[in-house]
């Protein structure tokens, strides 16, 4: 009896030894699914809108393709050649030469705003406000408030007249005038990002030292040189990043003004040009792939200058 | 005067400067758009009050003529969709990324890292042959797309939070029986609401401000935003500055409401997005 019972419980305990490897087997196909079911509507956007076009792209580039016909011959490098050697595309790299220098004024106005809103000033929140807000209005409006702003007997020129100063100079008029104008206007739109990070790292700061160097007799130029800048190296590096990529790829307060004119096209619009009004795609694809690069080697220089794991301030 | 009164003087008096230059520009034209063709083509100077400090004349042309309403009206429809979106994708991805452990999970991290690198403006030439191939161009579809795709920074900052949600209380909803996406719905995603506040406002202004995309893929006048829509002006109003300039009122208002009502949110979200 008891032999019979065991024969017959062996091959159950077996059954059910299966039966409960069997399920987990399912369960653990469901897990491993899981996660795929919530990523796959975020990296199917990925894949389709960020490196698709960017592989596309780089094939573009070595094609004569206009972006509308089925037919493209392979062309090797010669959109790179011709980007390089012809003096009107080249020159585009100067315009951002005004921008790029426009940030180095942003970021030391940004720093010092940082610096004195961060001790105690009256009306403080206000200041911040009003020198923040620029960043968030619509470009298109900033454009066209600039355009009045520089406009021959616009605000600009009431102003100075009021100062007495008669000016009738066409401030968008040639080459120089318009580029510093508009990278003045990118001042002015830019800043308040790099004052709201600036400040937001000086407060972060723990009150104590400044106390504490107070104690020591140290002035305000000495907290600021030994306290304050450590502090903030991290996001001074990022700002310092990002205005270097934004200066090279600054588009729209010169396309909403001038849309280019007199001297003041920036790499983007004359990629933009290329590729939607001419019909150029291969050459476009050539251009944005340079400008891709470029700020691939900026960031990655950045990364290898500061690590990454600094710059995490919130 | 002493040597602290004197640099409190220029403290205050450069922030005044700077307040001026801010806002100079920014009254000028709201005291256009009050003037009328009439005392625009007297040549008041910019700087002159106009008569009639209730002449809303030029937004009523605005309104008529530039088409601000449907313009308002397609930018709400684009905001709407394109931020909730942003939401519910962000969130999952964040989600899967951090409370599950799967082959390939530093590939995708990985993935998500490098697409910040790229910058949107230079891939457009080739985005669009995409965009275009799904028969998007011209229709709503083709910026609400491109906004809930392209956003790795709102991925980062759910990230962030979910980080700190403890992982305990998924496991206990778990014992209570309930599967992944219950958790999600239950559990995280109620408990993301500041990253959410967060997302929805920086994403936003972002897309209430945009030109670039909607410049490039709507190019029907039916299918204006307030930025496309504004940038038209340009052409009818000429040199019509008293009309441009309502125009440019009318887009900046809704954001300095925004600003007043919601300034805490918008510091902390856009110091977060821009130093992730």
């Amino acid at each position: 009896m008891t032999d019979t019972t065991e024969k017959v419980a062996r091959p159950n305990v077996a059954a059910s030894a299966v039966r409960k490897a069997k399920a987990p087997r399912k369960v653990r196909l469901w897990r491993g699914l899981t996660p795929w079911l919530f990523l796959a509507a975020p990296l199917v956007l990925l894949i389709t809108f960020t490196y698709a076009p960017v592989a596309n792209m780089v094939a573009y580039s070595f094609t004569d393709w206009d972006g509308v016909s089925p037919e493209l011959s392979y062309t090797g490098a010669e959109n790179y050649v011709e980007l390089f050697t012809r003096p009107e595309l080249f020159e585009v790299f100067f315009v951002s030469g005004y921008y790029l220098a426009a940030s180095v004024v942003q970021i030391i106005a940004a720093l010092y705003f940082a610096t004195i809103l961060s001790f105690n000033v009256r009306f403080r929140n206000f200041f911040k406000g009003v020198l923040f807000f620029p960043y968030l209005i619509n470009g298109v409006a900033i454009g066209f408030v600039f355009l009045y702003f520089f406009q021959d007997g616009g605000t600009l020129d009431s102003v100075l007249s009021l100062f007495g100063v008669d000016s009738d100079r066409a401030w968008l008029g040639t080459p120089v005038s318009a580029n510093v104008s508009l990278a003045g206007v990118s001042v002015w739109r830019y800043m308040g990002l790099n004052f709201v990070l600036f400040l937001g790292a000086i407060q972060s700061i723990p009150g104590e030292l400044y106390e504490a160097a107070e104690l020591d007799g140290a002035n305000r130029w000495q907290q600021f040189r030994h306290i304050i800048a450590p502090g903030i190296r991290p996001v001074l590096s990022l700002t310092v990043i990002l205005s270097v990529s934004g200066s090279l790829a600054a588009f729209e307060v010169p396309f909403i003004m001038t849309g280019g004119a007199t001297g003041t096209e920036t790499f983007v619009i004359q990629t933009v040009k290329l590729a939607f009004q001419f019909n150029k795609t291969g050459l476009a694809s050539a251009a944005a792939v340079v400008l891709l690069l470029i700020i691939l080697a900026v960031t990655w220089v950045q990364r290898r200058l500061v690590p990454d794991d600094k710059v995490d301030l919130v | 005067m002493t040597r602290r009164g004197l640099a409190r003087t220029l403290t205050y008096l450069s922030l005044v400067v700077a307040g001026v230059v801010v806002l100079l520009p920014l009254l000028v034209v709201l005291l256009t758009s009050l003037k009328s063709e009439k005392e625009m083509a007297n040549d008041s100077g910019a700087l002159q009050l106009p008569d009639n400090l209730l002449n809303f004349d030029n937004y009523v042309t605005a309104f008529q003529d530039g088409r601000m309403l449907s313009a308002f009206g397609n930018t709400a429809v684009i905001l709407l969709i394109s931020v909730t979106g942003t939401v519910i994708i962000g969130s999952m991805a964040a989600y899967a990324i951090d409370r599950f452990t799967f082959r390939f999970r530093k590939l995708v991290v990985a993935l998500f890292l490098v697409a910040t690198l790229v910058p949107g403006v230079t891939t457009q030439v080739a985005t669009f042959q995409i965009v275009d191939s799904f028969g998007m161009f011209d229709s709503r579809w083709a910026p609400i797309v491109l906004y809930m795709g392209t956003d790795i920074v709102s991925i980062y900052i759910f990230l962030q939070f979910v980080r700190s949600i403890p992982v305990s209380l998924d496991e206990s909803a778990r014992l209570d029986g309930a599967n992944a996406f219950t958790i999600y719905r239950k559990i995280i995603f109620p408990l993301l609401k500041p990253a959410i506040a967060t997302v929805v406002i920086v994403k936003g202004i972002t897309v209430y401000n945009d030109f670039y995309i909607p410049f490039l893929y709507m190019p029907s006048e039916d299918l204006g935003v307030i930025s496309t829509s504004l940038f038209r002006f340009k052409g009818p109003f000429g040199a019509h500055w008293e009309n441009i300039s309502a125009g440019a009122v009318l887009v900046i208002l809704p954001t300095l409401l925004v600003f007043l009502f919601l300034q805490r949110y918008i510091y902390n979200g856009f110091t977060r997005g821009a130093t992730k």
